[in-house]
């Protein structure tokens, strides 16, 4: 098991080197670092002369060590927009992203579970068949239409929920939290049921097809021929190998969610990652996104890291030949 | 050609198709719906690129049957005054060209991939696939977003626009190439070792011959499966990126652009901009992967054994 | 005093969109305490569906038509859901065919051990349960017993997995144990390993066995009594000596026919021409007639009935048995 995290995290340190790299060469061809700092008044001179001391004449790869050396020590430039550290904006908007995606992610999880293993059980019932509709329904609506069409019913027609923003927010040390008032919660609805929108049906779908397969293997038959109660085969003998696919797939699947962070917060203005990231490209802030790449390229490896590492401990095949 | 028609009549995929009444009307209407696009000049009331036709006052016009309506605007007209479903049809045409263009140009690069990992196998393969892993382990839009971004920023917001088509194609075709690689790649390892593939081996062809002449003509049933949801993928993705503002610049709007140009509109009440863009995205997207979903009842035998 | 376990006139249908088909028609044998039964055909005889109808698990659109199944005089064929858990796995356990299948990849094997314990006895400690778990490991003969309950499957092989599922089939102490094809899977060498393992514990507990196969010389060193079946029909049922030394139907004769004389290695039944008719396919008359070398213009009309062979205790469905028992004059 040790040597199988050892060899996940190596992977994982090549993945984000390669990140890096990408990160620099967008560094390199958006945004002229030298106009960001001086005026346009500058000679051409002067301009040079200040290349040199920036040590942007030199070699590639030694800027590129530069590059990663000062990254490494959390230093991405400053945005040229906010005039302070790129690295220190993105942490000041992550929790408003992280709350939307981790309320997001456990209403995933906790519909998707209950829906797909139902249906899975009772394939031919009316509301496995209503379910297996409003999923590809779902999957053909984009996050920005489902996010979209709530506003306009919930907000301009109803008047029930606010259309933008996070409402009221507390202060925990840093971390901007609209998870403990009511109207930080009002604000939360809608962006994070648009978000989970995107998922749910794949996640259902996923879940569904896994199980009735493993329903179908000899070893639930098995398990039948024991005289199990219905209880222990469904939650016990086929959920528990239908929690492995769905660990990989939708492991990778939680970590695209972010990719859909950008669309949501757009609609709802939501003040987080996303947001940022489209004002970062509106002003061509070379050194935000770069930061935002960084930061969601080490998220993203994150959890791909961690879900992998999970899967290798729910399954037992792995955790063996892991030990050799 | 007649052996040929004669022969998809008796085949399971047309018994099945007549007998699946949602995948009828799905394909009637999306048959309806590419022929709009495509003889979009015809059927459109206006031409929206003509800023002739375009009056800054006739901006926001309700739709008909609303009050304040005008005939002349069937579905009303958007924020600078083009008639909406003029403007709709256009953007229908270039989001299923963009679409059509990015499944072509992913289909081909995947193809290949696919089959040439599946045949070789050995560090070819395995080079192949740990990079679709680590490009499927990002998501796709999360790339194409990105790669767009970057462009944008680089070149302008005004010569992006000129550009924006072929770059959308590339983009999203790139960004999901693996999808068809890794499908095309697991067809390949399963035929591979059959008889026929040895026959032909034993009789001296080429790899190229025998990839492209005896194992492709076998990969066709998944990959016309993953084309027609691909096809959905990526006008949903190209929606998504004209809608943030990274794809179809709204003097040339596709429907995402559209979509996004009409979104400050609906607080104002002028929500027909939005929504009916909307509407037409999701018949589309919806009567495509419908009939994606048919064709992988039908076609897939893995899910095909009862 | 009824019997342990008795089939009787059992029809076994499945519901297909176009109609239901018949797996099964009249299926009758009976089982006392300790006696082993064979259940011979092959692959699409119906013997696996007759097994799985006695603990009421036919796979999906199957199901029992008409005829009753009794155990101890019970008929479980109409017993309630919770009625016929009670029994499966308890009172009579099953060995399925392919032992790298059959148990789960991702629990213990002391798990997998334990429930069957504890679904049908709900006062048991879980330490109770987990010493008759070892108690029953040992009977097995897997060595380290303590050790192995901890193991995930993957780390036996086949037939150490196979002595686990029958360790499991032993624990609750079963009247009969239906084992269905449990060594098709094997290696040729740990084959008879496996069933010699089955007789000594069937023999030692005094247990009933039907044994399910295709292999006619396995129910020939294993079992007292043997019905062959055929396209769904008993067609010969008799003690498992005479049925081998003198078989009356033609279908049983082929089989011995293609038995390689001695050996008791693999068993290719392909000298009988032909193949097994389809479920949906099956002949007019009697069913194997298309195959039958003595083949007369009635078979194809009438289907036989199973009946007893003057001077003899088999039983055998084909008109030339019913032709031999009144004499061979005018059998039409």
């Amino acid at each position: 098991m040790f040597a199988f995290i050892i060899r996940r995290l190596i992977q994982a340190v090549f993945v984000v080197v390669v990140i890096s790299i990408l990160a620099f060469a967008i560094k390199q061809s958006v945004g002229d670092p030298v106009r960001a700092i001086t005026a346009q008044s500058v000679s051409a001179e002067e301009r040079e002369a200040f290349r040199d001391q920036l040590g942007l004449n030199d070699p590639i790869i030694v800027q590129y060590l530069r590059f990663a050396k000062s990254a490494l020590h959390g230093d991405l430039g400053n945005s040229f927009f906010y005039q302070r550290p790129a690295v220190d904006v993105i942490l000041s908007k992550a929790p408003a992203t992280i709350e939307l995606v981790i309320v997001a992610s456990l209403l995933i999880i906790g519909l998707s579970i209950p829906m797909g293993v139902f249906s899975a059980i009772y394939p031919n019932s009316f509301f496995s068949r209503l379910l297996m509709g409003a999923s590809i329904v779902g999957v053909s609506i984009p996050v920005f239409l489902t996010a979209i069409m709530m506003v306009f019913l919930f907000s301009v027609k109803l008047g029930w929920l606010p259309s933008f923003g996070r409402g009221e927010l507390v202060d925990l040390g840093g971390w901007k939290t609209g998870m403990l008032t009511l109207d930080g919660w009002k604000h939360l609805v809608m962006p994070s049921v648009a978000l989970s929108s995107t998922l749910l049906p794949l996640f259902i779908r996923l879940i569904r097809s896994e199980m009735m397969e493993i329903l179908e293997s000899e070893y639930v038959k098995y398990a039948w021929a024991k005289g199990l109660t219905r209880k222990r085969i469904w939650f016990v003998h086929a959920f528990k190998n239908t929690l492995l696919p769905v660990i990989t797939v939708g492991g990778v699947q939680l970590g695209i969610l972010i990719a859909f962070t950008i669309l949501t917060e757009t609609v709802f203005q939501w003040q987080g990652l996303g947001f940022l990231f489209m004002e970062a490209v509106e002003r061509a802030d070379a050194s935000l996104l770069v930061a935002y790449l960084m930061f969601v390229g080490i998220v993203m490896v994150g959890v791909n890291t961690v879900v992998d590492i999970v899967y290798g401990m729910v399954n037992p095949t792995i955790r063996i030949t892991g030990v050799k | 050609m007649r052996r040929r028609i004669d022969n998809f009549k008796n085949s399971y995929l047309w018994y099945s198709f007549k007998k699946d009444k949602i995948a009828i009307i799905c394909l009637i209407i999306l048959i309806s719906l590419v022929a709009m696009a495509v003889f979009a000049p015809l059927i459109a009331p206006y031409n929206p690129y003509d800023s002739a036709n375009i009056d800054v006052m006739n901006s926001e016009i309700p739709p008909v049957w609303i009050e304040g309506g005008d005939p002349g605007f069937i579905l009303g007209t958007d924020n600078q005054g083009r008639d909406l479903l003029s403007t709709m049809i256009y953007g229908m045409r270039i989001s299923l060209l963009i679409g059509i263009g990015a499944v072509l140009l992913q289909s081909v690069m995947g193809i290949s991939i696919g089959l040439i990992s599946g045949y070789f196998g050995g560090r070819i393969d395995s080079f192949f696939m740990r990079m679709a892993d680590v490009q499927l382990s990002f998501s796709y839009l999360m790339i194409a977003i990105f790669f767009t971004a970057v462009l944008q920023a680089a070149v302008g917001v005004g010569r992006f626009g000129e550009i924006a088509v072929p770059f959308l194609i590339l983009v999203i075709g790139f960004a999901q190439w693996p999808q068809y690689a890794r499908t095309v790649r697991a067809s390949v390892l399963a035929e591979k070792n059959k008889e026929y593939v040895e026959a032909a081996r034993v009789a001296g062809f080429g790899a190229g011959r025998i990839m492209w002449g005896h194992i492709f003509p076998n990969t066709l049933s998944p990959i016309l499966v993953l084309s027609t949801l691909q096809v959905a993928e990526a006008v949903m993705s190209e929606a998504a990126l004209s809608f943030l503002g990274l794809g179809m610049p709204i003097s040339k709007p596709s429907l995402g652009s559209l979509i996004n140009s009409g979104f400050e509109y609906i607080f104002s009440g002028s929500w027909w901009i939005t929504i009916f863009p909307g509407i037409i995205l999701i018949v589309l997207l919806l009567s495509i992967n419908l009939l994606g979903d048919f064709l992988r009842d039908v076609l897939n035998p893995k899910l095909y054994k009862g | 005093m009824s019997s342990l376990l008795e089939v009787k006139d059992l029809v076994i249908k499945f519901g297909l969109r176009t109609g239901d088909v018949t797996a099964t028609t009249g299926v009758n044998f009976t089982l006392e305490k300790g006696q082993r039964l064979g259940l011979v055909g092959e692959s699409g005889a119906g013997k696996s569906v007759t097994g799985f109808s006695i603990i009421g698990l036919i796979s999906k659109p199957g199901f029992v038509a008409d005829g009753h199944i009794l155990f101890h005089g019970e008929d479980l064929t109409n017993a309630s859901p919770s009625r016929i858990r009670e029994i499966r796995g308890n009172k009579i356990s099953m060995i399925f065919q392919d032992p790298m299948m059959t148990l789960n990849p991702v629990l213990t094997i002391g798990t997998q051990m334990t429930e069957t314990l504890l679904a049908h006895n709900p006062k048991m400690t879980k330490k109770q349960a987990m010493e008759k778990c070892l108690e029953k490991l040992q009977k097995v003969h897997i060595p380290s017993p303590e050790q192995r309950l901890k193991q995930y499957p993957h780390e036996f092989s086949g037939g150490m997995r196979q002595r686990i599922i029958i360790a499991i089939a032993l624990l609750t102490d079963p009247e009969i144990i239906i084992a269905d094809e449990p060594t098709t899977a094997l290696d040729v060498t740990i084959q008879a390993e496996i069933m010699d393992l089955i007789i000594e514990l069937c023999e030692t507990d005094d247990m009933g066995l039907i044994l399910i196969t295709h292999d006619l010389a396995v129910v020939a060193q294993v079992t007292e009594n043997i019905a062959v079946m055929y396209a769904g029909r008993v067609v010969e049922k008799g003690r498992t000596e005479d049925v081998v030394q003198n078989p009356q139907h033609p279908y049983t004769q082929g089989l011995i026919k293609a038995l390689p004389e001695g050996s008791k290695g693999s068993n290719r039944l392909n000298q009988i021409p032909g193949m097994i008719p389809t479920l949906t396919n099956i002949p007019t008359g009697c069913a194997f007639h298309p195959r039958c070398p003595h083949v007369m213009d009635v078979c194809t009309k009438y289907e036989p009935a199973l009946i007893k062979v003057q001077g003899m205790d088999t039983e055998s469905a084909c008109v030339l048995s019913s032709m031999r028992e009144t004499g061979g004059k005018d059998g039409k």
